[in-house]
């Protein structure tokens, strides 16, 4: 028997396979597909203290092996959330992954007070990619000291394990790694989407109504798996690895970057079934190299040693 | 796991210069799909195409389905390439069907919507009043099936090529006009661009006709996760894969 559980924080995963936010509704959407006791913790959809209707559609657009999603963060509120869909959740012997952001520090603080104390809800993940509406809407997650101040905020707010979901779109991710640690995050999310846009030629517009959208699927998972290992050399709290994953041989390269668990997103809208397929892959991937426990492929890395020539240049 | 499914090409033939049509041969139990229902359709065989395409229903026997499609995008022609034998990821029957007509009805068919509306007709033969609407002759398709199915057939071309010349939605209208219809007498069931779609609501609505359509948005998964595909209607945002395809148009915001 290969095990494959892990801790991340103070949660026991039976597998190091969730959900990423923003792909996998409220879980309802994916049960007629697969058993969601089979998962590793379920994250779900980004909520605010109240609902949002997102952004006008085109929302979506496929690229070249991704795709761009300007969604607007649409959600039901974290009340109608903990009323309406976290008793389905609590059926589950899944640890439930409660997304949330805000406009404001205040709005975080209040999202994250309440679902800290509903029933079912194991950790938060904290969305920082999100423009500050009372500071010219930049982006909490691309400036250290006010990222800072919006974790060290909700840090006071919540017992709950809390994960940090970086934003790659910053210059140095390790610095903004330290700082949400700093700033007490026990767990890092790597990454969230990478702002792109789609050029309709004829129309000389944008595609998404949006202008701009978050690029997601296979076409970054280079990018987010060395994003992945910069932060696991920059930090000690352990990361969660996501960007393109679509099979295992995918999730493998992360957990091996270091990260000690896999988030599965865009697969998902491909295939219902991706996580759980990636789940069964890990296991038969262990079985033939061997490997008993999953913890010692986390960060098995090796590095090449560089020469003086070699450059990251090419 | 009857809804998520491998199917193999057992045929993709041309119709014509613009249109094909897809044979799947389920390889587990399927769900029998309802006409304008839809399904998500993988269309290459590596990432790109990454996401699959929704396709309605065209036709069902046992475990073959039926998809007729016209080549227009990465996705379609991606999947134009394909050749029997290869198989594909399929999901579906997916969201909601046409609701059942009393009597005779009015179908508006816009380009390849026709392939959503055939199924229906199908179903309710010698029923229809069909008005079918195109740009020009060679983007008509299966008109022979459509002329059986329909008690009466109004073709139109943008461009004249074939039947009347000028919009459908004007022979619509011109139809609704001459023919007197009462209110409610005769519900129209729709599917085409989305232009044609809200010409139609305000022709619909000024006659005091039933009106449902099948609209389109960009999906990436077409089960209700992404909330890529919103529509507006007055009881608030709906997601065209899971509550619609299919929408009563007096309760769309345009």
């Amino acid at each position: 028997m290969v095990n494959l559980s892990v801790t991340v924080a103070s949660l026991k995963l039976k597998n190091p396979v969730m959900t990423a936010s923003g792909t996998f509704g409220y879980g309802e959407e994916y049960s007629e597909y697969i058993d969601l006791n089979r998962l590793g913790a379920i994250v779900v959809k980004g909520l605010s203290i109240t609902p949002r209707d997102g952004n006008p559609t085109p929302r979506i657009v496929e690229t070249p092996a991704g795709m761009l999603n300007a969604i607007g963060l649409q959600n039901i509120g974290v009340r109608a959330f903990i009323k309406d869909k976290l008793p389905f959740l609590r059926q589950f012997d899944t640890p439930v992954i409660a997304n949330f952001f805000g406009d404001t520090v205040e709005e975080y603080i209040r999202a994250a007070g309440e679902l800290s104390v509903a029933e079912g809800v194991h950790a938060l993940e904290m969305n920082i990619s999100c423009p500050n509406k009372q500071e010219g809407w930049i982006v909490f997650g691309t400036d250290p000291k006010r990222m800072d101040h919006v974790i060290s905020e909700v840090r006071r707010t919540t017992n709950l394990p809390l994960i940090v979901k970086l934003s790659p779109n910053v210059t140095d991710i390790g610095c903004m790694a330290k700082a949400a640690e700093g700033a007490g995050a026990d767990a890092l999310s790597v990454m969230n989407t990478i702002t792109g846009m789609v050029v309709d030629i004829r129309q000389r517009k944008p595609v998404l109504a949006n202008n701009t959208g978050g690029l997601s699927g296979p076409a970054i998972r280079p990018i987010a798996v060395r994003m992945v290992w910069e932060t696991c050399k920059a930090v000690k709290i352990p990361v969660i690895g996501m960007g393109g994953i679509m099979t295992a041989r995918d999730a493998l390269e992360f957990l091996i970057a270091g990260a000690r668990a896999v988030a599965v997103g865009t697969a998902n809208f491909v295939n219902p079934a991706a996580a759980v397929e990636i789940i069964e892959g890990i296991e038969k991937f262990l079985g033939e190299e061997n490997i008993s426990d999953i913890n010692s492929i986390v960060g098995s890395l090796q590095i090449n040693e560089r020469q003086s020539n070699h450059n990251s240049d090419y | 796991m009857y809804k998520f499914f491998t199917a193999e090409i057992v045929g993709n033939t041309s119709q014509n210069t613009h249109f094909k049509l897809l044979t799947l041969r389920a390889l587990s139990e399927i769900i029998v799909p309802q006409p304008g229902q839809f399904y998500m359709i993988q269309t290459g065989t590596a990432c790109d195409p990454l996401l699959k395409r929704p396709f309605s229903i065209y036709s069902i026997r046992q475990n073959h389905l039926s998809f007729l499609y016209r080549i227009r995008g990465k996705g379609t022609l991606s999947l134009s390439q394909l050749r029997e034998s290869d198989m594909l990821q399929v999901i579906g029957p997916l969201g909601n069907s046409y609701p059942e007509p009393d009597g005779d009805f009015i179908a508006v068919a816009g380009g390849i919507g026709i392939a959503s509306l055939l199924p229906f007709m199908r179903k309710y033969k010698n029923r229809a009043y069909l008005f079918y609407g195109a740009m020009k002759s060679d983007e008509l398709v299966m008109l022979e099936e459509a002329r059986e199915l329909s008690k009466k057939i109004f073709i139109t071309t943008d461009n004249g090529s074939d039947g009347q010349k000028g919009c459908v939605t004007c022979a619509v209208g011109d139809f609704i006009g001459e023919s007197r219809i009462t209110h409610n007498a005769l519900p129209i069931y729709s599917c085409g661009p989305t232009p044609m779609l809200k010409e139609l609501s305000q022709i619909a609505r000024a006659a005091g006709l039933k009106c449902c359509a099948s609209l389109e948005e960009h999906m990436a998964c077409g089960i209700g996760a992404c909330l890529g595909c919103m529509v507006k209607t007055v009881t608030g945002q709906k997601r065209v894969c899971k509550e619609g395809p299919i929408f009563n148009l007096e309760d769309i915001i345009w």
